[in-house]
């Protein structure tokens, strides 16, 4: 688990490095390497790991806007994951999807950037394993922000009327890009939501990985036993804007300050020291993760950009006899009349 | 039909959000019946700044956050319009429309018809559209012909700083919903650099600019190009490239229901020869309509048509692949050579 969450980390921050390169001294959004919005998940590690940790490949996970730690911890492709984010050809998805669209079959992930609707395709997911027999389970990611969103609610309600083996995780970084969580709920907290549909609601109240391993033990545990859904919700904290560019004028200095105290990478090193790893274990395990990363950056800027013609391709698996999206098809529209 | 030339040029220059503001404030402050609600748009102002600085003057109670929840408050702002009060909702993204698509099509476009007309809706839903930034097909499209081709709602798709605030006082003060859609690019938000154009001079005053008047954002013999949104002045762009070899007239649509068909027909008249740019998806829609509307009524004075659209492919997030996709000012430079040697 520490390995992963070290690995996110980093990678996160090798993104971060690229993505302002071209945007500076002037931020602009298309510029550099790495264009478009990126939502980068530093402090969110443990909900990841620990849940995670109990996945196979067959299980499947749908994660939100803000994936990439999600992605490494289930075992995403990282270099293919990195090319796709760097628009490249060899990229998960040919440089068509991008950041918050990444979509790996052979691990059973993939994304959505239009909130909570990730949720109704794992419940999906959920049930082609019940209706074939097969003990695999779904995970949903949403935010805190998310948790008001039609498609969320439904899908719980879909989830425990079929007893379907699906976890729901609700990530709670307490911001919703500027709306606080009271600005979201007047409840509590997030698992709460589970009470009105019937299903366990189960909140860690810290990103403590250990802490998270343990729920998510039970609560992957009742959906592969063929149990039912669960709710589960994570305490993390979102140590940076919502987006790169996010000047968050909105949220208090004290608010990010205590985000970045509250380490969850600190945090599972202290429980690593405090179970007898010795520091150059961990050591090595940075070292590897930091090659790791830089090996995936590496192998994906020297990746070729996809030619522009691609752009017509895969809109369909199948594509229909004589349909063609490009306009130059339609260029003998001429009408009647002389010049 | 409209000529630019007549905005006051003692006026100062504003960005377009800063003149959808200024407009919203003044509805804002004359009628207590105005209120904006919508995801971010207190104290972030709007990702795109449509709303930048409101929460100041007016307040939560005016100015309000609202949770993720399209379907939920989309409809309370129907429900409120029904009730005779003016909200202004925002949808983030035009892309999210799905979300709460029918409290848009099914409750906002079509109580006023369905109560024959017992209710009106009186409401603005703003959203942003557009791409050229790499933000992919969740977050990037125009879909200017899905929300016209719903009947019961009126559409606007402001192209400067002047006509935004003109066409916002209108809107407000309409008695049907209006979908008013700008484009991220036009607003001169400082991470996303507009072109040139979209920042004009804006009367300080108050105005209305109607709806159904498109605008003739530059005069010229050869060929018409009828456009909206960020292509007017990539339309304008290509003017100037083809100077001295193919002069163009530009018309912007600036609203797309009502359409102002007799523009179209009194340009295609003249030149003979139409171009329609759409960052809209080519079939189905907008550049469809206008090429449908100029052969209905100007068939024999027309010997060519070209359509510059976005092709029916979801648009893809690679700079190499946007940037195929996008129709750019080069692409309406050949389409005008293409029917103009
Ligand atoms: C349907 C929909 N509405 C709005 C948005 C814009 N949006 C993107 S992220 C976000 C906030 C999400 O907050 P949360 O679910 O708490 O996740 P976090 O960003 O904190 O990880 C919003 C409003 C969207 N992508 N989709």
């Amino acid at each position: 688990m520490y390995e992963w969450m070290v690995t996110a980390r980093n990678y996160e921050e090798r993104l971060q490095e690229e993505y302002l390169e071209g945007k500076q001294p002037a931020f602009d959004i298309s510029a550099g390497p790495i264009p478009g919005e990126l939502h980068l998940a530093a402090g969110q590690e443990a909900a990841a790991a620990g849940v995670c940790a109990h996945l196979r490949d067959a299980d499947t996970v749908t994660a939100p806007h803000r994936p990439h730690h999600v992605a490494i911890a289930k075992g995403v492709d990282l270099k293919r994951m990195t090319a796709e984010i760097f628009g490249r050809q060899t990229g998960l998805s040919k440089g068509k999807g991008g950041h918050m669209h990444l979509f790996d079959p052979d691990v059973n992930f993939a994304c959505s950037g239009i909130i909570a609707e990730g949720c109704p395709p794992a419940v999906g997911a959920a049930l082609a394993a019940k209706k074939r027999g097969e003990d695999s389970v779904a995970v949903a990611y949403l935010g805190e922000g998310a948790i008001s969103q039609g498609g969320f609610l439904e899908s719980l309600n879909l989830a425990s009327v079929h007893d379907l083996p699906v976890v729901f995780v609700i990530e709670d970084n307490d911001w919703a890009i500027s709306m606080p969580k009271d600005r979201v709920t007047d409840v509590e907290n997030g698992a709460q939501r589970a009470g009105g549909f019937d299903l366990p609601g189960r909140r860690v109240d810290q990103d403590d990985a250990v802490a998270v391993y343990e729920a998510a033990d039970e609560a992957v545990g009742r959906a592969r036993d063929g149990n039912g859904p669960t709710l589960l919700e994570v305490q993390v904290h979102r140590r940076m804007g919502h987006f790169m560019g996010d000047a968050q004028g909105y949220r208090p200095d004290t608010d990010e300050e205590q985000a970045k105290q509250r380490d969850s990478i600190t945090r599972m090193e202290t429980t690593l020291e405090s179970a007898g790893i010795d520091e150059s274990t961990i050591e090595e395990l940075r070292d590897r993760s930091h090659d790791r990363v830089e090996e995936a950056i590496e192998w994906a800027k020297d990746q070729p950009e996809p030619e522009p013609d691609e752009a017509y391709e895969d809109v369909f698996a199948d594509p229909p006899a004589g349909w063609t999206p490009a306009p130059e098809s339609t260029t003998a529209e001429q009408t009647g009349g002389d010049d | 039909m409209a000529e630019t030339e007549s905005e006051g040029a003692t006026d100062s220059e504003l960005t377009m959000s800063r003149a959808m503001v200024d407009a919203i404030a003044t509805e804002l402050r004359e009628n207590d019946d105005v209120f904006v609600m919508g995801e971010d748009v207190a104290d972030y102002g709007g990702i795109f700044d449509s709303t930048e600085g409101l929460l100041e003057e007016f307040g939560r109670e005016k100015i309000m956050d609202v949770p993720i929840s399209e379907t939920g408050f989309i409809g309370a702002a129907v429900g409120a319009a029904q009730a005779g009060m003016r909200p202004i909702a925002e949808l983030m993204f035009a892309d999210f429309f799905g979300v709460g698509m029918d409290q848009i099509y099914n409750q906002m476009a079509k109580n006023t018809y369905m109560s024959g007309a017992a209710v009106n809706v009186p409401m603005v839903l703003m959203t942003a559209v557009g791409g050229t930034y790499n933000d992919a097909a969740q977050h990037s499209q125009t879909l200017y012909g899905t929300f016209a081709h719903l009947p019961g709602m009126k559409v606007v798709v402001p192209s400067t700083a002047a006509d935004a605030k003109g066409l916002m006082h209108t809107a407000i003060r309409d008695d049907d919903p209006v979908v008013y859609m700008f484009h991220k690019r036009l607003m001169g938000i400082g991470w996303m650099p507009a072109p040139e154009g979209p920042k004009t001079p804006v009367p300080e005053d108050d105005y209305t600019i109607e709806f159904g008047e498109a605008d003739r954002k530059r005069e010229g013999e050869d060929v018409t190009v009828v456009t909206l949104g960020l292509h007017v002045h990539r339309a304008l762009e290509a003017a100037d490239e083809l100077a001295g070899e193919s002069d163009l007239e530009v018309i912007d649509l600036r609203t797309l229901v009502p359409l102002d068909t007799e523009a179209v027909l009194e340009s295609v008249r003249k030149t003979g020869r139409l171009v329609v740019v759409d960052e809209d998806y080519h079939s189905f829609g907008v550049s469809g309509e206008i090429v449908a509307r100029a052969t209905e009524g100007a068939l024999d004075d027309l010997s060519a048509v070209r359509r510059v659209t976005m092709p029916d492919a979801p648009i893809p997030y690679a700079r190499p692949l946007e940037q195929e996709v996008n129709p750019g000012t080069e692409d309406i430079v050949k389409a005008v050579r293409d029917i103009h040697d």
